[in-house]
């Protein structure tokens, strides 16, 4: 009951001096290390986090940024490397089929010599035949007119002539067949 | 009238009155050293204390008590600064999150057990915060207005009929420059002290009817009391904090009119 004891009735609405001093000074010493003091460090941290986020953004779209360039230049390299390759390709499937050709060409030009070759030695080969032949054939049928006709052709000349004449009639009867 | 009452009280209720905001010294000799000013020094140590455990060392990325410090700081300055001071808000910061907790931890004490005195509730305490912000503010509209303009601005606002200064010069001037900063501790210190009184008020009703005189009839009564207390104690919570904020609110504001001339 002590609440009842000390009333007095002073006007609550007039301040006693000894307070506001207290009050101001309590309040003054809480403004200089509160306000002055700890206050402005939080704000800088603020400040220095604001930052940070900030610069943590800029910081990742930068690196967004150069993966992107990356990304596009690989991808420019990539495709100039199929361009690349599909022109080798290309070129590769030219130059074979030219070198097929060629080879193709070669080889024609080569069998026509050989065959050309062959017919020139089946040629020189039936001229030379053709030469003995007629030689043997001559001597053969001279020996055999001779005995036959029992005149002895000895005379060069004429004989000669007459079988000359003999096989003149002979090619022309069947030159074909010989041939 | 306590003196012829006294002998009484014991057996009579008898609701407390305003003695219950006189308190004798707490020390021999020293009249000024009561109660009250005990916890206004607390009170300014505790929120030194808090302060220095929430931002001695402040970290980017924040832990414990720090983020308590900033969370009553953010609300100081999103509630309290930026509406009224915009970009200026950064640069009173220090005054309004010290003035709003200091007066905070004042009206709390009114709700804290043993310690239940609200220490607003002496009117020189918020009167001298009052007088400071009176002080500063003068200062300030001087300095940004210039000593004569910083009163005709208010004075004389622009697009009234001319014969009507004759009424409105008089109030703005009072109301602006004095009414407003004397309301302005007067609302605080009344807030509380009315507070305190009915909390009061109820828990005497509580005490007397279930402790020192039960008796049939009283004793819902002394229920009721007790139960009024617990829910006014909540009430008075939220009265505490918004008082704080609405001082450090005005401050804000009369701070703005003096930095940039009304409109």
């Amino acid at each position: 009951m002590n609440l009842l004891a000390a009333e007095e009735a002073t006007n609550p609405l007039l301040p006693d001096v000894a307070e506001m001093v207290i009050g101001g000074f309590s309040f003054l010493v809480v403004l200089f290390l509160v306000g002055r003091m700890l206050v402005p460090r939080l704000q800088k941290t603020l400040a220095e986090r604001t930052e940070a986020i900030e610069g943590g953004i800029k910081k990742a779209e930068d690196a967004q940024a150069e993966a992107q360039r990356t990304l596009e230049e690989y991808k420019a390299k990539l495709s100039e490397a199929r361009h690349e390759a599909a022109r080798m390709r290309e070129e590769a499937r030219e130059q074979a089929a030219q070198i097929k050709t060629e080879l193709r060409e070669e080889a024609q030009a080569e069998a026509r010599r050989l065959v050309e070759a062959a017919h020139a030695q089946i040629e020189a080969d039936r001229q030379q035949a053709f030469t003995q032949l007629r030689g043997e054939i001559g001597r053969l049928a001279t020996e055999l007119a001779g005995r036959i006709v029992g005149e002895s052709l000895e005379d060069q000349t004429r004989q000669s002539r007459i079988v000359d004449r003999f096989l003149d009639e002979l090619e022309s009867a069947d030159g074909a067949a010989v041939r | 009238m306590s003196a012829t009452l006294t002998p009484l009280a014991s057996d009579e209720f008898q609701a407390p009155g305003l003695g219950l905001f006189d308190w004798p010294p707490l020390v021999e000799g020293a009249a000024w050293f009561n109660k009250p000013a005990l916890y206004a020094f607390i009170g300014g140590l505790l929120v030194i204390a808090f302060a220095f455990a929430a931002f001695a060392k402040p970290k980017l990325v924040p832990r414990g008590v720090q983020n308590v410090g900033e969370l009553a700081y953010e609300f100081v300055r999103e509630q309290i600064a930026r509406p009224n001071l915009g970009k200026d808000s950064d640069r009173w910061m220090p005054l309004l999150f010290t003035m709003f907790l200091f007066v905070w931890i004042m009206n709390l004490f009114g709700s804290v057990i043993f310690v239940q005195f609200p220490v607003m509730s002496r009117i020189g305490y918020p009167a001298i915060l009052s007088i400071g912000v009176w002080l500063m503010v003068m200062y300030l509209g001087m300095k940004n207005q210039g000593p004569i303009k910083f009163f005709t601005n208010v004075m004389f606002p622009p697009g009234l009929p001319g014969w009507i200064y004759v009424l409105v010069a008089p109030i703005e001037l009072i109301s602006t420059f004095f009414l407003r900063h004397i309301t302005h501790a007067v609302r605080l210190f009344a807030t509380m002290m009315a507070g305190h009184l009915i909390v009061a008020l109820f828990s005497e009703v509580g005490w007397h009817f279930l402790v020192v005189k039960l008796t049939p009839l009283g004793a819902p009564l002394g229920v009721l009391g007790v139960l009024m207390t617990l829910l006014l104690t909540a009430f008075e919570l939220f009265i505490q904090a918004l008082q704080a904020y609405v001082f450090a609110l005005l401050t804000a504001m009369f701070i703005n009119d003096a930095l940039h001339p009304a409109h």
